[in-house]
């Protein structure tokens, strides 16, 4: 048991090492401030034990000085900290723009990843190093948390919603990856890990796992199976589907634009969007257009409304600047 | 008045000692043997004492639960129990361990008993509601014991939807109903210490003349009333949602589960300020006491506790910071978090203020509230972890957090709890405890306490989930120091249950002053008579008045300002 | 220190622990006004439930809203108004010592609550009979693609309606209380502070349905949608 015994986790993301920091400083400032208390209490104790010497204690009020210096400057402290661990946590939300696209699922009790390209795993993640990786992530039952304690990331996988988290490993090797939310029986088996490899040796395991279809042309067949084209045009050229005019707003080029909406609001098109607009068509229509779209809740599993969005992401705009397409 | 008007108090305030003789005083322990003088009390010093007995056996079953787990921890392998037990342990140990040991253990034991006589009157504003808070508290325990003997529960103490509304398979509706009746003892008992301190006090006795342990009594009750109705009603629907599938916390029909955290800690996380706010109090009171002198900054202590009575209902997004909560939203709640570390650090440095130039008696009891100090600092310092929202990402849900937690509750609360029974140990009961023993366990605690949690830390930094039945085998090293300090920790406890039982019958007679300390407790006698005082006090000097002449006086000329003062404690 | 003369058979006014009459009832009614914050709080977690989902399904809501019957929810409103009127009535006769007024008040005040539960009960079976109580058995169909939401909409209709309603049959428990005092004479201009703080809880219940009908019922009336 005494081997394998480190103090530390090992750090191999980008961001680790800010956080780090953070723990660190707060580390140190927790230790300093105790040792001092610790101090004051010991020194006070011995100095001012009671002997039989007659002596009585010295009656103090107390001090408005001492009081707004101890308050003030913890709060300076404090205040201090909040900014920077909520700097390091807006990068956190950040991820860079060539971000890969993982999509995970988590089940009582097994996390299911696809990879850009197809590829699926089981409570494994095999990763390229130096890579933004970003998983959008849900969950089948209950709520989850996939969490890389190399990586100094967690997010939960919540039914109903879709949550994100990216990282980008710098390090080659193996690190656990733990549910951290308590989620039932086998809560300690839900457990995996992650591989971090070269560049090249990943596009070699990439070529040796069983490339499934990718969520795109996975999901390229299902919108043509549930055939949503017969409402919504996948191309800026198609203005007329069966001689009308499309029932539904054109896909290409639609994710991450604002659309207006028929209630007078504005939504950004995102997974979570997609995700609603197919089980709650009605609940944000976009501006002229009619609520005329069905619901496909139930008839849909997590992972193929994951592939329809992945789909429809890939949909892109006219050739000339996609500006054009909103419209 | 019955007898004990015969004993009319000397000018000082204080009731003369009587010497023990065939005319023994009357106390409120001696008022009646039968079990109907107990079960049928309304004495508020009699309900403490069936509190302090069954928060004493839900401890005991608690810390079984807790035995148990450190037992299974101690190898990599799910070894010693299968996950469906160890799930259930750690369930019922935090059910067990929050609602009925430490939400109810220092208001309901020490407040209940002290509170009136500290302000000066006779009982709390509704003792037939005092009982009956008691008598809800034993419903909802027996139902979390049958529930404990039935198979148990296995969702966690957080009831987290949707695992409890639709997927758990255990009883979790009973052991709901059992934490929903539970939280009518505490709102009762809030309710009661705030119309007590409010309308109650004895004449003179202004708001800041009030002992610090009222002030923080008077805050926890603030935070019960307000925050435990919204558990009620949260717990409510979870049952409904199991019951008739109600729909609001199930995804599948467009329900929220997010939701449920956030109405979840809307009360549990002010709950931890109910737990510690109390503690906070008692330490105040020893360390005033134990150096004769009166608490640095007491008006900031005062307010600081206020303080962190409000910003506990503003901060419970902290808990969310990886659930999906906006990002706005979670900003927001870290920052208000921060700002709950100032009247923390104000009170641990105007507490170590307290102690300059005092003279300090090392005593059990201040050795309790020297520990307090410690620990709660290292407690406090790392919530600051917990509410900086990076470092939350990778801290959440390990044993950091556990860590924390119980650095605070049982580093904190319960060395204030311990400190506080020792302290009023001799007014309770008149006996005093033997003290090298009692010595001897407070540093047996502070030692297992430390070796038990302190590698919780460790352990979380690196990544371990809490929760976790089996783990890596990188961990076990931490993880036996940690079992082994909790054997340790359970022998520091059973300690105090042996002498401070011996100390009922051949402790020496406390009088009713033995510290040496100021406050209204310590002006009638030990143990007091049912009524508390024979006549009302009239108090003119500030609390913690060290170093002043006794100048508390006896009411106004009439005997017996009540003639409808029965004298009875029988409903 | 008593200065009232009391009716015959009349325990004394003030218990043992009170200094006097006046430290008594100033704390009963601080009692039952912080009991009454509790119960705030106890609907405030469903108020919230009910804001969040409004604004997640605004149409659900309006659509399912529309299902209830304003109509009973406006007489019930009524009700439970004219109750407060007969309640705060009823004091008053304790503040001016007449007692069979008062007697009647309460009655009335009785009267109007078991009317109020009365309807609702009809309400509740017609919600039975149209498969409209929340569960599988829900009749999802009948709100078209939002009949999931419906659901959730009818899962806090009950709820609040169900856990006020409960606060009535308390209400009608206390009302029988203050009842059997004030018929044995407890209740005079000098003491009547069990029938005050009595009162206090009734008009508390009353207000609760105030918030309840416009949030529940008049939500979706004017879309005529149920109707």
């Amino acid at each position: 048991m005494w081997k394998n015994f480190p103090l530390l986790p090992p750090s191999a993301s980008t961001m680790a090492v800010q956080i780090d920091a953070v723990w660190w400083f707060l580390v140190a400032l927790t230790v300093v401030m105790t040792v001092l208390i610790f101090a004051a209490v010991l020194t006070f104790v011995v100095m001012f034990r009671k002997k039989n010497d007659g002596r009585v204690a010295t009656q103090i009020e107390g001090s408005t000085q001492l009081e707004i210096l101890w308050s003030v400057i913890p709060l300076i402290i404090v205040m201090g900290l909040f900014f920077w661990g909520t700097a390091v946590y807006v990068q956190m939300m950040r991820p860079p723009k060539n971000v890969m696209d993982f999509y995970l699922v988590g089940k009582q009790w097994m996390w299911k990843v696809q990879h850009p390209t197809g590829q699926r795993e089981i409570n494994a993640l095999h990763i390229p190093v130096n890579q933004a990786i970003r998983l959008t992530q849900t969950s089948e039952d209950v709520i989850h948390s996939f969490f890389i304690p190399a990586f100094r990331t967690k997010k939960d996988a919540v039914p109903g919603r879709y949550t994100q988290q990216w990282f980008e490993a710098n390090e080659v090797g193996t690190f656990h990856i733990f549910c951290a939310e308590y989620c039932g029986t086998k809560h300690s088996q839900m457990i995996g890990e992650v591989t971090v490899m070269t560049q090249e040796d990943y596009e070699i395991w990439l070529s040796g796992a069983v490339a499934g279809e990718s969520p795109e042309d996975a999901g390229k067949k299902l919108f043509e199976g549930m055939r949503c084209a017969s409402c919504h045009p996948i191309d800026s050229a198609v203005k007329l589907i069966d001689g009308v005019a499309a029932r539904g707003p054109l896909l290409a080029g639609i994710y991450g634009t604002e659309v207006a909406l028929k209630n007078g609001g504005k939504v950004v098109v995102d997974d979570t969007y997609i995700r609603e607009s197919i089980v709650r068509p009605l609940a944000k229509v976009v501006a002229g257009f009619e609520p005329v779209m069905p619901t496909y809740e139930g008839q849909l599993s997590e992972e193929q409304i994951i592939q329809i969005a992945a789909y429809i992401k890939s949909l892109k705009g006219a050739e000339a600047p996609s500006d054009g397409a909103k419209k | 008045m019955t007898s004990s008007m015969s004993h009319p108090p000397n000018s000082q305030g204080t009731v003369r000692v009587e010497p023990d003789g065939p005319q023994a005083q009357s106390t409120y322990l001696n008022n009646g043997y039968g079990w109907k003088s107990w079960l049928f009390t309304v004495d508020h010093k009699r309900i403490a004492i069936l509190y302090l007995v069954s928060i004493s056996f839900f401890f005991a079953v608690g810390g079984a639960f807790a035995t148990m787990m450190r037992l299974e921890l101690a190898t990599p392998q799910g070894d010693v129990l299968q996950s469906d037990s160890y799930n259930k342990l750690f369930t019922m140990h935090g059910l067990v361990m929050i609602f009925f040991f430490l939400v109810p253990s220092i208001p309901a034991v020490l407040g209940n008993f002290l509170l009136p006589i500290m302000i000066g009157c006779k009982d709390l504003a509704f003792p037939k509601i005092n009982l009956l808070s008691w008598y809800i508290y034993v419903i909802g325990g027996t139902m979390t014991l049958y529930v404990a003997l039935t198979g148990g529960v296995d969702t966690g103490w957080t009831f987290y939807t949707p695992y409890s509304s639709t997927y758990a398979n255990t009883a979790v509706v009973p052991m709901a109903l059992g934490v929903f009746i539970t939280g009518f003892s505490s709102i009762l008992t809030g309710l009661n210490f705030i119309v007590t301190v409010h309308k109650m006090r004895a004449p003179g006795l202004t708001w800041f003349k009030l002992p610090l342990f009222i002030w923080a009594q008077y805050a926890t009750s603030l935070i019960m009333v307000l925050g435990t109705p919204v558990l009620a009603t949260t717990i409510l629907l979870v049952g409904l949602e199991r019951l008739f599938h109600i729909g609001i916390f199930d995804p599948t029909i467009g329900g929220d589960p997010v939701l449920f955290q956030h109405l979840f800690w809307f009360y549990s996380h002010p709950a931890v300020y109910i737990m510690i706010l109390p503690g906070m109090g008692v330490i105040s009171e020893i360390i005033a006491c134990f150096t004769k002198k009166r608490v640095f900054g007491y008006s900031f202590i005062a307010f600081s506790t206020l303080a962190i009575a409000v910003l506990g209902f503003l901060v419970w997004g902290h808990h969310l910071f990886v659930s999906g909560q906006s990002a706005f939203a979670g900003i927001v709640f870290s920052v208000i978090s921060m700002f709950v570390a100032v009247p923390s650090a104000v009170k641990i440095f105007n507490w170590t203020a307290t102690l300059y130039k005092g003279t300090i008696e090392v005593t059990t009891p201040m050795l309790y509230a020297l520990g307090f100090i410690g620990l709660f600092t290292i407690g406090g310092l790392t919530g600051l972890f917990l509410a900086i929202m990076s470092v939350d990402v990778h801290l959440t849900d390990t044993y950091f957090v556990v860590a924390h937690f119980h650095y605070v509750m049982v580093g904190g609360m319960l060395m204030a709890y311990l400190g506080g029974l020792h302290f009023w140990w001799p007014k309770m009961f008149g006996r005093m405890y033997p003290e090298f023993a009692a010595k001897f366990a407070a540093v047996i605690i502070f030692v297992g306490f430390n070796l038990t949690f302190f590698p919780q830390f460790l352990l979380g930094y690196m990544g371990m989930p809490r929760r976790y039945h089996a783990y890596p085998e990188e961990f076990q090293v931490l993880n036996i120091l940690s079992s082994a300090g909790a054997s340790i920790l359970a022998v520091g406890y059973i300690i105090p249950v042996f002498y401070l039982v011996w100390s009922l019958k051949w402790g020496e007679k406390a009088g009713p002053n033995p510290w040496g300390a100021k406050g209204l407790e310590w002006t009638t006698q030990s143990p007091p008579t049912t009524h508390n005082f024979d006549r009302i006090p009239v108090v003119t000097e500030e609390a913690y008045a060290y170093g002043h002449e006794p100048t508390i006086t006896v009411g106004p000329g009439d005997d017996n300002p009540n003639p409808h003062y029965k004298g009875s404690t029988h409903v | 220190m008593s200065e009232h003369v009391l009716p015959a058979g009349v325990p004394p006014p003030v218990s043992h622990h009170f200094v006097d009459l006046h430290q008594q009832e100033e704390s009963e009614k601080l009692g039952m006004w912080t009991f009454l914050i509790t119960e705030v709080m106890f609907f405030g977690a469903l108020f919230t439930a009910y804001v969040v989902y409004r604004n997640m399904y605004p149409e659900a809501f309006m659509l399912a809203s529309s299902k209830l019957d304003w109509k009973l929810g406006g007489l019930n409103t009524l009700v439970l108004i004219v109750s407060s009127l007969t309640m705060a009535m009823a004091i008053r006769c304790a503040q001016t010592a007449k007692k069979n007024l008062m007697l009647i008040n309460i009655v009335l005040t009785m009267a109007l609550g078991v009317v109020f539960l009365v309807v609702k009960y009809f309400e509740y079976m017609s919600k039975w009979e149209h498969h409209l109580m929340p569960g599988p058995s829900f009749d999802v169909a009948a709100f078209g693609q939002w009949g999931n939401q419906a659901r959730i909409f009818f899962s806090i209709y009950f709820a609040m309606t169900g856990l006020h309603a409960f606060h009535m049959i308390v209400g009608l428990g206390i009302m029988t209380w203050v009842f059997l005092k004030a018929r044995k004479g407890h209740f005079t201009p000098q003491r009547y502070v069990g029938i005050e703080i009595s009162g206090l809880y009734w008009h508390f219940v009353d207000l609760v349905w105030i918030f309840l009908f416009p949030m529940l019922y008049l939500l979706g009336a004017h879309t005529g949608l149920g109707h």
